[in-house]
């Protein structure tokens, strides 16, 4: 259990790594009967945040303006 | 007049150096205004590149040819349309080269003449980069696994970002595209490009950089063969991917960048991870994570009963079922005994009775002897009876009574 950050604020590519890693240590099985469910439970809060960062995540634009400045960009403009 | 004598024969007094004389034909080119304002065309031949800066060549065609040189001063803007073999307009004026008698054209301006041309300006600068390594592959970067942010430098209208974004959307929604909107055609679109990879060179939050144009003919995808362009892409500070025209297209930009992607839309692929991929990968992940936890419990719990086992053999309830077992066994075996020991007995009786009933005075009276009784007296003896005593007789049957007569 190296990160105890919250998982809201964690990356995707992180949650997804921390939950090969608990996988591959519960695979390993020598743990204590504790830590080894609460590895299970922290690797299902990771699946089911790694789930819903895909599922929810939309694809944001934007565009660096002349100013420096970076304002959202519509893709209808490229029209 | 004293000139004149000086070309005069026979030999003057007083001859000309060979300086003095090729000063004086140099200043001869130099008065003449037509050699000092003049356009020719050529096929340049025999470049070199010198060390200073200047650039010197051989500009020929069927009939001739006149030595150049370019000041440095010009070849930053002129020098690329200097390649060998290519077809060129240039500008300049005619003098001399004292130091080794040679006329040349001082070239100030060059104007390239036809495709062929951009073919060689093409050969010319990736040859130029290639031999200062901006092209090797130890230069190139592994791109991001999971980019997050993404520089986009193309046109703002169009299909090219349209269907970067489409796919990116489609693939990796995760990522965030930053477009750096430029010109990617036309005379003005090199330095614009090179200002838009500028601005996101300036930010600190891009993962990588996409150069991006649709496919178009060579003189449309020009500015990606532009020296300044390639040499701001090599200068980026994070991995540069370019998508510039079709499958069969190479620029430049492509040779320098840490990637070269055959299409924009492509590069938009290359760059991302494919979200359904990654979503069998989770599925995966979590069917291992509940194995893992079940085959771990399940481990624990053959070795639970293991235990269980061993320590129920150890138990004193195994030593009391064994007692228990015990005195079931001994009750039975007493039963038994006491069954044959009954039985033993019993034979026994009845061989006594047997025997008892052989000496019974009833076994007698069986065989028609009596027993006479006098009040109650066995009698064994005519003594013991008088005339007219009663008398009971028992024989086998019964008994009656009888009176004595003596």
């Amino acid at each position: 259990m190296k990160k105890q950050t919250k998982t809201e604020e964690m990356t995707f590519e992180a949650a997804f790594a921390h939950l090969e890693e608990i996988v591959g240590k519960l695979e390993e099985g020598d743990l204590p009967l504790d830590d080894a469910l609460a590895l299970f439970e922290q690797g299902q809060k990771l699946a089911a945040f790694c789930g819903a960062k895909l599922d929810e995540a939309e694809l944001v634009v934007q565009k660096l303006a002349a100013s420096g400045a970076v304002e959202p960009f519509d893709l209808e403009e490229a029209h | 007049m004293r000139q004149m004598n000086l070309f005069s024969s026979p030999a003057p007094m007083t001859p000309m150096t060979v300086g003095d004389l090729t000063r004086y034909i140099r200043e001869m080119f130099e008065v003449d205004y037509r050699l000092q304002d003049v356009w020719v065309e050529g096929e340049v031949s025999g470049v070199t590149r010198h060390a200073s800066g200047h650039v010197y060549f051989t500009l020929k065609d069927a009939a001739a040819q006149i030595a150049c040189v370019m000041w440095k001063t010009s070849a930053p803007t002129y020098g690329a349309h200097v390649v060998h073999g290519g077809q060129i307009l240039a500008h300049g004026k005619v003098s001399v080269y004292e130091t080794r008698g040679q006329y040349q054209l001082y070239v100030d301006r060059v104007q390239p003449r036809g495709r062929g041309d951009l073919h060689a300006q093409f050969e010319w600068l990736k040859a130029t980069l290639e031999a200062e390594g901006l092209f090797a592959p130890e230069r190139k970067r592994v791109l991001p696994e999971f980019p997050h942010r993404i520089g986009v430098v193309t046109s703002p209208t169009g299909a090219v970002i349209r269907d970067m974004c489409n796919i990116l959307a489609r693939r990796w929604p995760l990522v965030e595209v930053l477009l750096a909107p430029t010109q990617v055609q036309g005379q003005d679109a090199p330095p614009h490009i090179v200002a838009a990879l500028d601005a996101l060179y300036a930010r600190d939050d891009l993962d990588l950089i996409i150069v991006a144009r649709g496919g178009g003919s060579l003189e449309d995808l020009w500015a990606f063969n532009d020296e300044r362009v390639a040499r701001k892409i090599a200068e980026s500070p994070v991995p540069v991917v370019s998508g510039v025209g079709h499958e069969t297209d190479f620029t430049i930009a492509d040779f320098v960048a840490d990637l070269r992607a055959p299409t924009p839309s492509a590069a938009a692929e290359l760059t991302t991870p494919d979200r359904a991929e990654r979503a069998a990968q989770l599925a995966a992940l979590r069917t291992a994570l509940a194995s893992a936890l079940t085959d771990d419990l399940r481990t624990r719990r053959a070795a639970l009963q293991a235990q269980t086992r061993a320590l129920s053999h150890l138990s004193p309830q195994v030593r009391l079922a064994n007692f228990r077992q015990r005195v079931d066994d001994l009750t039975a075996q007493a039963a038994l005994s006491a069954l044959h020991f009954l039985q033993l007995r019993h034979a026994r009786l009845i061989g006594t009775v047997a025997r008892l009933d052989a000496l019974s005075p009833l076994a007698v009276l069986q065989r028609g002897y009596a027993v006479v009784r006098r009040d109650g007296q066995l009698v064994r003896s005519i003594a013991q009876v008088s005339s007219g005593d009663r008398l009971s007789v028992r024989v086998a049957d019964g008994e009656f009574a009888v009176t004595a007569n003596p």
